[in-house]
């Protein structure tokens, strides 16, 4: 009974990291056809400064409380200064090559968001775990929990609620979904597709960053997560059918129970455990659960 | 007919250049060649794939599969033989693409990408998490043996080492063999138009299965001869960063011959020693922005310039 109860609490917190970390990964691909290997780098931007800024926040004694603002303040603004630099600055030259190249050009940026991180905050470990602990913990079934894990799961809730909304009931959503459709006719309908592209890239990026900053609290923030990070979000978003919001949400879910079921019942495959949802996975559907159909072109 | 061509006669000539090299060397510049041979094969495997458009970011799988095996091999059955461990190695290795590359086959560009990404990482944490197999840590290699002879010290090292060249200079010659065959101009008009590939009666599914075969076994090869020549393996060798260095390796030096992705290895290593003493930790920043240069000024790699060189020089010659 127990063990039940941890799987699904552990699924859906792993979950809801997952998603957090994954979305704007998949928002890029799906608007601009770019998989953003920075998407890693972002995560530890927004790791490192919400890290170090709680850090200080904490060092002048006063109420744990505004860490919470703290948090998300410091994702959105090295996620949208950062995101903005790197779009208005390369990745708009770049646009109509092949998505390979375009994954290459990602991968450089990435190599130089990692050592601009290590320059910045230097190689040693950051910890800021006050925020995780200040809210408490909660017993569910006679474990205790720290309600910072719900509060995730709350924010993972609400972003994809929030994507949904803004992508399906807004005009700019709409208008959004017309470019993700046929980007050359949405051009010459007079939507202007670079502002899109680069709104959608600051907003993917800012996303990214936000999945690092929230986590910072839970964890001990070092050089490499990054890098760590970008494999669970591809195996998450390759689940789910790249480019699709909805479908990262699923992915999230799937590999988070996947990873979830394994740390509880056979430790040794936690990480084998989330390829091997994947391979499954792919040898029913090749692109994914929701992949977006494409025209073969001759 | 003639049975070597330009490129296969200069890999010929430079395995005379190479042993000369190991003797006039210093020893710690000797181990860089030595070092950057293993992992120019494995960029030569990214190389070939490139050809066809398809870039390997999980290419440190079979790097990584060539370096256990050697370790196992040594650990558990006490194989230091290091002609059966090339044996064993491109056996499995041969088995693991040959089944993988059914599910890869029929992927392209970001999805071939991605997904040789992971399957390399599932590797990589399969080792991570095993103890007997010493973690994150790896463990060390004994030294090599040819054929019940056991040289020690100094004289093993030279052995390696001669061994090491001829090993290269074989595969990069077969590559190069490899791709003015058949099935390497099916993989370069797969990259053009796979569509009229299949039109015109070739399949591609095939050409990319064997095509990824061969990048496997080599990089197996290379994964060996660097862990033998080292001495030492870690799951690291699997992981992506690793993978992602190989390409590196080949947009910097360009698709254009197989020199090209052998010689880049070894310039980069060797800038690599200098790059972090100096500052460590800007070196992958320096990749990074060496790497866009390069797609922007100089898409077909450093190669084209001296391909370009070599053209001014020959067209020069009959108005002299």
């Amino acid at each position: 009974m127990t063990t039940t109860v941890a799987i699904i609490l552990d699924g859906f917190g792993f979950a809801a990291w997952l998603f957090l970390s994954s979305v704007g990964l998949t928002l890029i691909y799906g608007v601009m056809r770019i998989l953003n290997i920075s998407h890693g780098g972002f995560y530890a931007l927004g790791a490192y400064s919400a890290a170090w800024a709680v850090g200080l926040y904490t060092q002048t004694g006063n109420t744990i409380a505004l860490t919470y603002l703290i948090i998300p303040l410091a994702a959105i603004i090295v996620g949208t200064l950062t995101g903005l630099l790197v779009e208005r600055g390369l990745l708009r030259f770049m646009y109509g090559h092949e998505e390979v190249l375009m994954v290459l050009v990602t991968y450089a940026v990435f190599l130089i968001l990692e050592d601009a991180t290590k320059l910045i905050w230097g190689t040693e470990s950051y910890v800021a775990y006050q925020p995780a602990y200040w809210l408490g913990t909660i017993d569910v079934a006679g474990i205790p929990y720290t309600i910072y894990k719900f509060l995730i799961i709350g924010i993972a809730l609400a972003v994809g609620a929030g994507l949904y909304w803004g992508l399906n009931r807004t005009r700019a959503g709409k208008l959004l979904l017309v470019v993700i459709h046929d980007r050359e006719v949405s051009a010459a309908l007079g939507i202007n597709v670079t502002l899109f592209f680069t709104v959608t890239f600051v907003i993917g990026t800012t996303l990214g960053a936000l999945g690092g900053a929230l986590t910072a609290p839970e964890i001990s923030v070092v050089p490499g997560i990054g890098a760590e990070v970008i494999v669970m979000a591809f195996a998450v978003i390759v689940i789910g059918g790249m480019g699709s919001v909805g479908g990262a949400m699923i992915g999230a879910v799937i590999v988070g129970f996947a990873r979830a079921l394994s740390v509880h019942l056979y430790p040794p495959i936690e990480m084998f455990s989330i390829y091997l949802v994947m391979a499954m996975v792919l040898a029913i559907k090749p692109y994914g659960l929701f992949a977006l159909a494409e025209g073969r072109k001759i | 007919m003639k049975f070597f061509d330009k490129t296969e006669w200069s890999l010929l000539y430079a395995l005379p250049v190479l042993i000369i090299l190991l003797f006039a060397l210093p020893t710690w510049l000797v181990n860089y060649v030595q070092v950057s041979m293993g992992m120019g094969l494995v960029a030569l495997a990214v190389m070939i794939q490139m050809r066809a458009g398809l870039v390997s970011f999980g290419q440190g799988l079979y790097f990584c599969i060539g370096g256990y095996t050697a370790g196992m091999a040594s650990k558990f059955w006490n194989i230091s033989d290091i002609f059966v461990i090339l044996v064993i190695a491109i056996v499995v290795t041969v088995a693991v693409s040959g089944i993988l590359g059914f599910l890869l086959r029929r992927y392209r560009e970001i999805f071939f990408a991605m997904l040789t990404l992971a399957v390399s990482m599932i590797l990589f944490a399969l080792l991570s998490s095993s103890h007997e197999l010493g973690s994150t840590d790896g463990f060390n290699l004994p030294q090599a043996s040819y054929l019940g002879w056991h040289p020690e010290g100094e004289t093993g090292s030279t052995v390696l080492f001669i061994l090491t060249a001829i090993l290269t200079l074989a595969c990069a010659i077969l590559i190069n063999r490899f791709l003015r065959g058949p099935i390497g101009k099916i993989i370069e008009a797969i990259r053009e138009n796979e569509l009229r590939v299949e039109y015109l009666g070739a399949s591609a599914h095939v050409s990319v299965h064997v095509l990824y075969m061969i990048a496997a076994t080599i990089s197996a090869i290379g994964g060996v001869l660097w862990s033998m020549a080292l001495g030492h393996v870690t799951p690291e060798m699997a992981n992506w960063t690793t993978s992602g260095q190989f390409v590196f390796i080949v947009i910097l030096a360009g698709t254009g011959n197989v020199f090209a992705p052998l010689v880049g290895t070894l310039i980069l290593e060797v800038l690599r020693v200098y790059a972090v003493e100096i500052s460590p930790n800007t070196w992958q920043m320096i990749l990074g922005i060496v790497m866009l240069l390069t797609i922007v000024f100089l898409p077909k790699g450093l190669w084209s310039l001296f391909e370009r060189f070599v053209k001014r020089l020959s067209s020069k010659e009959p108005a002299a």
